[in-house]
């Protein structure tokens, strides 16, 4: 049996983004394992929650409940330096269909996105397209622009910049 | 070796601080429209909108030009650079995502490889 191949190219880790409309966001990527296993790094608690959460974004993850069927809810706590309270996400998975597709709603909000999860498998790797449907324009804005907590982390660069200058 | 103008760049972040602000934004980003038809789409005074863009129109994210009694407003440059970086810092985001992800799909690949072999033997 074929061995030793696996270390995938770097040409195939490309993540890209793309508005799709005024609402949606698409974010895809492939992976080098069959669907089954990507789809359990996503439906394990276990697994998911080592990788929700980068490093960079500096954002500690608290408590992490999923309920991964149809109908099942899930809570993510997080922590970050620059709350001074925790943070929790919420919503309920309305569709799981194992190695397919997963479909949660967002229910912090009423501004919250539906994200869509597919998972197609071809010749053993598996292309992963992540939709997010917000229900305004401005809600879709607002999670662009503060995605990934910028604007803090930003104003620190700033203020750095800045102090390097006078 | 500091390429940002100071004082544009402050008064992009104040400009972008504001919801109504990212939404006449949005709304330029698909038209050109008048002062009066922000306003009467954001439902405010005439006065207000005007002070929204003032302060959009000295970050360069929007220019505004005049013609008779009417003032149109679209996009500056500015705001579309401004787009395709918070598109790229959302791309950052699901990268450094991705990347955890992958890992730990190599990890559960090779696992389930290892797995496999010691049940044929």
């Amino acid at each position: 049996m074929p061995e030793g191949k696996e270390g995938s190219p770097a040409a195939m880790n490309r993540t890209a983004v793309e508005r799709k409309s005024d609402r949606e966001l698409v974010v895809t990527r492939t992976f080098n394992a069959p669907a089954h296993i990507v789809f359990e790094a996503w439906s394990k608690p276990e697994l998911f929650k080592r990788w929700w959460v980068p490093k960079s974004v500096g954002m500690s993850l608290l408590s992490c409940d999923m309920d991964v069927r149809t109908g099942g809810a899930y809570r993510f706590v997080f922590s970050h330096p620059a709350f001074d309270q925790p943070m929790a996400f919420f919503g309920t998975y309305r569709e799981v269909t194992p190695n397919k597709r997963l479909v949660w709603t967002n229910e912090e909000s009423d501004q919250g996105a539906v994200t869509t999860v597919t998972f197609e498998e071809n010749a053993g790797k598996t292309l992963v397209t992540l939709h997010e449907l917000y229900p305004t324009t401005a809600a879709l804005d607002e999670a662009l622009a503060g995605s990934a907590e910028g604007l803090p982390e930003q104003f620190a660069q700033l203020e750095e910049l800045l102090a390097g200058r006078s | 070796m500091v390429q940002y103008n100071e004082t544009r760049l402050d008064a992009s972040f104040a400009a972008l601080s504001d919801a109504t602000r990212r939404g006449v934004l949005e709304q330029l980003s698909r038209a050109d429209a008048s002062i009066t038809d922000l306003a009467g789409k954001f439902h405010m005074t005439l006065t207000g909108m005007k002070k929204h863009v003032g302060v959009l129109e000295r970050a360069a994210l929007v220019t505004t030009e005049k013609a008779g009694r009417v003032r149109t407003c679209r996009l500056g440059m500015r705001a579309l650079e401004e787009e395709a970086a918070w598109i790229e810092r959302h791309r950052q985001l699901w990268s450094a995502r991705f990347d955890a992800l992958d890992k730990i799909v190599e990890h559960l690949k090779s696992k389930e490889n290892a797995d496999a072999r010691r049940k044929r033997r």
